[in-house]
């Protein structure tokens, strides 16, 4: 692990990094964020979409976030289960309610800006909807395996190698509007050959992303944070039982 | 400058913004809450 950052190997140094880096980023996604609605809102009218593409300043940056934290619980969960490291332990599970939460907005914003568009909120045989609600089973399957067994390092094991086999959905999720023609469109911002929006709604949306993944991260930390704290209250409450 | 018309769309805009703005609102209140708990455990007279 020599090439791991430090702070990654060592829970105090990681315990006095997070502690100013936490609202730092905190600052960040608030600042890029008003940025982000700033622009977003100052933006004309699609000229098929009407206001609606409103909503994709909030939808597109969600679903790249449901992506983007399950990424980083699946490496954390590889570290903790090769390496037994128990600070990369702490971040998948930290990572996890996370992003449950940006899969959950994903699928609703996604919904709501389909049914004036598409007609519909919810299409079963769209493959790109389809593959993001399996993103979030397999996020609450992860969290049920963590709180349903007894033993934490069993529970951690089994919610790791979960989280790896649940990473082949990952580019299924991206590359469903590619192998399969359904209802969504292909991808608009990133992909081969340049973004396919307009500047004036490409720029929103990349502060917009930004600004979600600094909010994840100074979430990712705050959580972090307090799974090391509950792993030190909990080993101090066994020390104390056993003395 | 921003404007804030939405038009026969507003439904949908606002609740995808509504809905958003609450889960961030729960994203970090569960987040703080955790971790605020969790080290009040953990520095408690006794914890050490």
């Amino acid at each position: 692990m020599n090439w791991a950052p430090a702070f990654l190997s060592n829970p105090e140094r990681f315990m006095a990094f997070s502690r100013w880096a936490a609202p730092m980023f905190g600052a960040i996604a608030l600042v890029l964020g008003v940025a982000g609605l700033w622009l977003g809102w100052a933006a004309p009218e699609d000229y098929q979409q009407g206001a609606t593409v409103r909503i994709l300043f909030i939808h597109i940056p969600a679903a790249w976030l449901s992506e983007f934290a399950y990424a980083c619980l699946a490496v954390a969960s590889l570290l903790a289960l090769v390496w037994r490291h128990v600070l990369a332990d702490a971040a998948a599970q930290a990572a996890a309610p996370l992003g449950a939460g940006f899969t959950v907005l994903a699928l609703a914003t996604g919904s709501l800006w389909g049914r004036p568009m598409w007609g519909t909120y919810w299409q079963w045989g769209d493959a790109r909807i389809t593959s993001e609600f399996i993103l979030l089973l397999i996020y609450l399957a992860y969290m049920v395996v963590r709180a349903s067994l007894d033993d934490e390092v069993k529970a951690a094991r089994a919610a790791a190698i979960l989280a790896l086999v649940g990473a082949v959905n990952l580019p299924i999720i991206h590359y469903s509007v590619v192998w399969w023609n359904t209802l969504h469109q292909g991808a608009s911002v990133f992909r081969a050959g340049g973004s396919a929006l307009a500047p004036v709604f490409y720029w929103p949306v990349i502060l917009m992303v930004l600004a979600y993944m600094a909010a994840f991260g100074s979430l990712w930390l705050v959580r972090i944070r307090g799974e090391v704290w509950r792993r030190r209250a909990e080993a101090a409450a066994l020390r104390a039982a056993r003395a | 400058m921003p404007h804030f018309e939405t038009g026969k769309y507003a439904f949908f805009i606002w609740t995808a913004y509504g809905i958003s703005a609450g889960m961030f609102v729960l994203l970090i209140a569960s987040s703080l809450l955790h971790a605020r708990r969790w080290k009040a455990r953990a520095q408690a007279p006794g914890a050490k």
